[in-house]
């Protein structure tokens, strides 16, 4: 069995860039290191899209849909990894679903169960920032905030930035509900990349004991 | 406000569904589709508005399902959610509303099949009912139990062939279809007889031909509407009219 890392947080919490150095690190050291984000799977992708699209979800529709594709992601790409021992870096787990999907009014009892298939991680990240600091991280990323990223569906503002920084506010407090009830490793991420890197470096280390190395993968 | 199972959908109204919710479940060849059909037709004749429902129509995801399954590349757990939010898709945007409106809503199949086929792919009980927690409680559920030698010689009398999906053909319990219908007719079965106790069943014998059948499936609807479904003659088809206009005063009133 290999070992499972996840990485969690709000959008621009710096988690997915987080991610992307573990993976480069763990890989220049010889270990087999497999990423997955989540909403990669083409299964449902594309009837998310399509009922995004014509606004034909509801809050029960949206959480089983993103299960059934988590379902499919974690017995296509996450589970046998794990078994063939690699280390399996996701950006996003269950708790996103545990978070996003509460505040959209879904009984938390109902979302754990729809997910118990998955097993607990070795170690889960929950990168926290503060809103203010998730806006202008995506502003400066220039990446279009969208319908749903900004909960319009819950009809909190009509503005798409004031939505988003009100919807960001109760996914920022599910989080921080999560933190205090699940293992989460809380990281401050309102710190420079590398300083957070080098925490997040020293948390995994520990869980490399008897993983084993490709040293002809090692580079000099 | 209707029962559910477990905890409501988020949103859901508190208004009143009015309509009544029929359930017929059974595996396929137990006569089921043909009755729902004679049962419309019945209710109807008595001016009864029905809506028909039955699993993977929801234009959510319903085509989405038709593809994945002719791959037959789906893991049980991943077809379970996909089934379910197709289910909860139809929930919300075609049973509640029609209860709301007051129509009969006959479901050609519920959550208890969708439950029986999780179950016997390695789910447990417990996962699948409280996935379906948010389903309504349906006013009758009826469960044509029918052995399966009978469904066999059905199936190969309406399609000439076994399906690979009612023969259970994923689940490995055998190469040979014949066999493997047997064996996941048989653990179909056991599940729908448990759930039968759990979640009331009313059992009609579906062995019998349809007349027979439909006969014992009407004794049990009609308590549902009271006197309103009496055995109509061609005399009182003719005063149906005096009796729909004292209706509309009453409900403008």
């Amino acid at each position: 069995m290999g070992r499972l890392v996840v990485f969690e947080g709000l959008d621009g919490s710096g988690k997915s860039t987080q991610a992307r150095l573990v993976v480069k690190w763990l890989q220049s050291r010889g270990y087999r290191v497999f990423f997955t984000e989540w909403n990669s799977s083409e299964l449902v992708s594309e009837t998310i899209r399509k009922g995004k699209k014509k606004g034909l979800l509801t809050p029960t529709t949206f959480s089983l849909l993103h299960a059934t594709d988590f379902a499919d992601r974690f017995e296509r790409h996450i589970l046998p990894p794990l078994r063939a021992g690699y280390i399996v870096v996701c950006d996003r787990y269950v708790y996103t679903a545990f978070a996003r999907d509460t505040v959209r009014g879904c009984d938390p009892g109902w979302v754990r169960n729809l997910y118990s298939f998955a097993p607990l991680a070795d170690k889960t990240f929950y990168f926290r920032v503060t809103v203010e600091t998730s806006l202008k991280r995506k502003i400066a990323s220039r990446q279009k905030i969208s319908y749903y990223e900004a909960g319009m569906d819950l009809g909190l503002a009509d503005d798409l930035i004031e939505s988003y920084e009100r919807f960001q506010g109760r996914l920022k407090r599910a989080y921080d509900r999560l933190a205090d009830t699940d293992p989460l490793v809380v990281i401050p991420a309102d710190r420079p990349i590398e300083e957070v890197l080098h925490v997040v470096r020293r948390e995994i280390r520990p869980l490399l004991a008897g993983l084993p190395r490709t040293e002809a993968l090692v580079h000099a | 406000m209707r029962r559910t199972y477990g905890t409501p959908l988020p949103g859901l109204s508190k208004e009143h569904y009015r309509g009544r919710l029929i359930v017929l479940e059974g595996a396929d060849g137990s006569g089921r589709t043909t009755e729902v059909e004679l049962l419309r037709e019945w209710l109807e004749i008595r001016g009864h508005p029905v809506v028909d429902t039955g699993l993977r129509r929801s234009t959510l995801v319903g085509e989405q399902i038709a593809r994945a399954k002719q791959g037959h590349t789906l893991a049980a757990t991943t077809m379970a959610l996909m089934y379910a939010a197709d289910f909860a898709d139809q929930l919300e945007n075609k049973i509640l509303p029609s209860l709301a409106a007051g129509s009969t809503v006959l479901a050609d199949r519920y959550i208890y099949t969708l439950m029986a086929r999780a179950v016997v792919r390695g789910a447990s009980r417990g996962w699948a009912q409280r996935l379906y927690g948010f389903a309504i409680v349906p006013d009758l559920t009826i469960y044509l139990d029918a052995r399966p030698e009978i469904l066999l010689h059905r199936a190969i009398g309406k399609y000439g062939s076994l399906d690979y999906w009612e023969s259970g053909m994923d689940l490995s319990l055998s190469r040979d279809r014949f066999e493997s219908f047997f064996l996941y007719q048989n653990l179909l079965k056991k599940e729908f007889e448990w759930m039968g106790h759990e979640y009331r069943f009313r059992t009609v014998d579906g062995n019998r031909p349809p007349a027979l059948v439909h006969r014992d499936v009407r004794a049990l609807v009609q308590p549902l509407y009271g006197r309103n479904l009496r055995e109509e003659t061609g005399e009182e088809r003719s005063l149906r009219e005096p009796v729909t206009r004292r209706g509309a005063r009453a409900a403008s009133g």
